[in-house]
């Protein structure tokens, strides 16, 4: 019989279509997490900062100042001391800051950390520039190890004018397990991030 | 259940004896009375679970459950509810009327449907048993936001993941075929614009079922990914967001709010209408507010987390997108209003359930309006205002439009009319129950009660014993309704082709009970 031939014909093809949409759909899922990071760190939504290396703007604005206040926050099981060295520094912008944070691990074994930073108002995240951040890199400390963990920074002199303090967070995870997994796993150099993305 | 498709009736063959027919069967009518009869088990199961929810908070402090088990039962009633309840009676219903509705003898891929039905039984079954497992069923909430759902989820949750996939590929398959049948199968002369527009609305649906549902099935990977295979996504220290995932599952989690009230709009509309005895006010206009409302439901995802720290941009573009679905959303419930003026109605059962959909889903899309004002969602996020607001859209929306379906078709279904007067008192119990149970949680969430907590304050205990007794009696009443459809089932006053007074549409045109198969060759459609 033609028509129903015709009929087969057509639901084959629409099928074939719609099962694409699905795989493409499928996908666009996980496009979403490369997508929302680009556009958290285009925006500076969410305390994403971008600005990383070592471009320093030229010239500092000695019209006013910024106040930064530093927090550290401890992510849960997290057994370090971890704190400030001084909570709140005031810079103008476009001169370079040194700060430092303290942390000490209590326990009786080694561990590896990793600090997320957060910054708020999140507008203010494009123009924080990091120089230098213990964030970069995995932190190991030994049993009861004390280390300063240092940061430099430039606040950009662009940084609009109602913004007069800025809140610069660090939370403290302990990654020694993922560490340890890694290790074994293979002999790669660790790198911060197993999705490939960069925490500033 | 056999009595369903006499054998008398038949022309060509009747289905096949015994077990084995429902096992193989590739009849829509046959898989749509096995979706109905799963959907009405889960719709108890989960019922049972919210009775346990409403008994634990009938008085403050905790008495019959421990807040492990509590949140157990939140999340189950959840998942179970919105993918096992509603979802599947959906499909059962486009399954016993599209074909009939368009012309066609059966689905377009009759093989297909066997299959989609199939997987959801060993899909509950799956997700039913971690009930009995070690640590427990699935305890965060049936969004199951990570890093609760991943770093500090209960070994379960694997089992819930992959619960989560068969659902995902049941509900797509179910939408390619539902797509197929209705682009491919209908009879000549039924052009897009005459489609009845229950069809028009599930075509809708099942195009919003095709886009999101894979992007659940990425983000249970991906929470997949990060519990076994040590990946980031969710993990703030492996670099990862945990409010991305809220974002993924929020892309998903909206339209699939609208999947499931687009078919209850499509059932109301066919109902209104006959029972008003005028023709439906605005055919393309619902068209045209339906396919905004599905369109709009892409861009809105983000009211549900206002309070995630967003943008001050964002917060007012999701804002203002929320509530232009206000717009589409009143032309659907004006047209409704607009059919029923000066009609000669009357109140049969069917009827009743679709005129109480229009007034109690309105509430709800009113409490919709109101939680969309980000400034004020700051004090309704999380509270009990937010469960009245869903409970409104999803109850006497979307459930009170699925029995009113089932009554209306049912003599359609069976060849018996239902029981009158038992209907109507199932109506009034539900009625009643539904009221009693939900508007009081609009009171107790504007004053400050959390969602999903098994222990309150002091000053909330008069509403929740009231929401308690109304729950019970909600609860019950769907007895009244096993009973009514058992019984409508097993015999009554033999109903006519047309069953009610000159309804629209092809399916009143073949006898009742709607032969084993029908329209093998294609019916004229003026």
């Amino acid at each position: 019989m033609k028509p129903a031939n015709s009929t087969q014909q057509k639901n084959r093809s629409i099928v074939r279509t719609l099962i694409f949409s699905c795989v493409l759909m499928f996908g666009f899922g996980f496009a979403l997490v490369p997508l929302y990071d680009v556009f958290c760190r285009i925006t500076g939504l969410n305390g994403k900062v971008v600005n990383t290396g070592p471009d320093i703007p030229a010239g500092s604005d000695k019209s006013r100042t910024i106040r930064v206040q530093m927090i550290a926050v401890n992510n849960e099981s997290m057994p370090w001391e971890f704190r400030a060295l001084s909570p709140m520094v005031t810079v103008y912008p476009g001169e370079s800051k040194q700060a430092a944070y303290l942390a000490h691990n209590p326990t009786s074994e080694k561990m590896v950390a990793q600090a997320i930073p957060s910054v708020s108002p999140s507008e203010a995240a494009q123009y924080l520039h990091k120089v230098n951040c213990f964030c970069f890199d995995r932190q190991p400390l030994d049993s009861l190890e004390t280390r300063e963990m240092p940061l430099l920074f430039v606040i950009d002199p662009e940084l609009p004018t109602y913004i007069s303090t800025i809140t610069l967070s660090y939370t403290l995870f302990d990654i020694t397990s993922t560490q340890v997994a890694e290790n074994n796993l293979s002999s790669n150099p660790a790198q911060p991030n197993s999705t490939g993305r960069n925490t500033l | 259940m056999n009595t369903m498709t006499k054998v008398e009736h038949t022309e060509h063959h009747g289905p096949a004896a015994g077990l084995t027919r429902w096992l193989y069967t590739t009849n829509h009518k046959d898989i749509g009375t096995l979706y109905l009869w799963f959907s009405f088990t889960m719709f108890l199961t989960g019922g049972c679970m919210a009775l346990m929810i409403r008994a634990e908070l009938f008085q403050p402090g905790l008495q019959l459950i421990q807040p492990e088990f509590f949140n157990q039962m939140t999340t189950m009633h959840g998942l179970i509810m919105v993918f096992g309840a509603v979802m599947p009676a959906f499909v059962g219903l486009a399954n016993w009327m599209l074909p009939m509705m368009v012309g066609a003898p059966d689905m377009a891929l009759p093989r297909m449907n066997n299959w989609s039905f199939w997987i959801l039984p060993f899909a509950f079954t799956m997700m039913l048993s971690t009930l009995f497992m070690d640590g427990g069923a699935p305890n965060f909430g049936w969004t199951f936001y990570a890093p609760l759902s991943t770093t500090y989820a209960p070994p379960s949750v694997t089992y819930f993941i992959f619960a989560v996939h068969m659902m995902g590929i049941s509900s797509i398959m179910g939408a390619i075929n539902i797509i197929a049948t209705i682009l491919n199968m209908r009879a000549p002369g039924m052009t897009m614009m005459k489609l009845p527009l229950f069809v028009w609305t599930w075509l809708i649906t099942a195009f919003l079922l095709i886009a999101v549902m894979p992007v659940l099935a990425g983000v249970v990977t991906m929470m997949l990914m990060d519990i076994h295979f040590g990946t980031s996504f969710f993990n703030a220290a492996g670099g990862g967001d945990p409010v991305l995932f809220q974002h993924v599952f929020w892309f998903f989690g909206h339209p699939e709010v609208y999947i499931m009230i687009l078919p209850a709009f499509g059932i109301v509309s066919e109902i209104i209408p006959t029972f008003a005895r005028k023709r439906l006010f605005g055919y393309s206009s619902m068209v045209y507010a339906t396919s905004s409302i599905a369109f709009l439901s892409f861009i809105v995802w983000v009211h549900h987390m206002f309070t995630v720290g967003l943008h001050l941009m964002g917060e007012l573009f999701f804002m203002y997108a929320t509530m232009l679905i206000a717009v589409p959303t009143g032309v659907k419930v004006f047209n409704w209003v607009a059919t029923m003026f000066r009609g000669s109605m009357t109140f049969e059962t069917p009827m009743l359930f679709a005129i109480a959909f229009v007034v109690l889903f309105t509430i709800g899309g009113f409490s919709g309006l109101m939680l969309a004002i980000a400034p004020a969602d700051f004090q309704y996020h999380d509270t009990y205002f937010v469960v009245a607001h869903f409970h409104y859209v999803l109850v006497p929306g979307a459930v009170f439009a699925i029995m009113a379906g089932v009554y209306y078709w049912l003599p359609k279904w069976t060849g018996h009319y239902y029981p009158e007067t038992m209907g109507k008192i199932h109506f009034w119990c539900s009625f009643i129950g539904v009221n009693l149970t939900f508007f009081p949680m609009h009171f107790i969430g504007l004053a400050g009660m959390p969602r999903r907590i098994p222990d309150y304050a002091l000053q909330f205990a008069e509403f929740n014993m009231v929401a308690s007794i109304g729950a019970f009696i909600f609860g019950f009443s769907q007895l009244i309704f096993l009973a009514l459809i058992i019984k409508t089932i097993r015999g009554g006053s033999p109903a006519t082709a047309e069953v009610w007074d000159k309804p629209h549409g092809l399916e009143w045109t073949i006898p009742s009970p709607a032969p084993y198969h029908t329209f093998s060759t294609p019916p004229e459609v003026k």
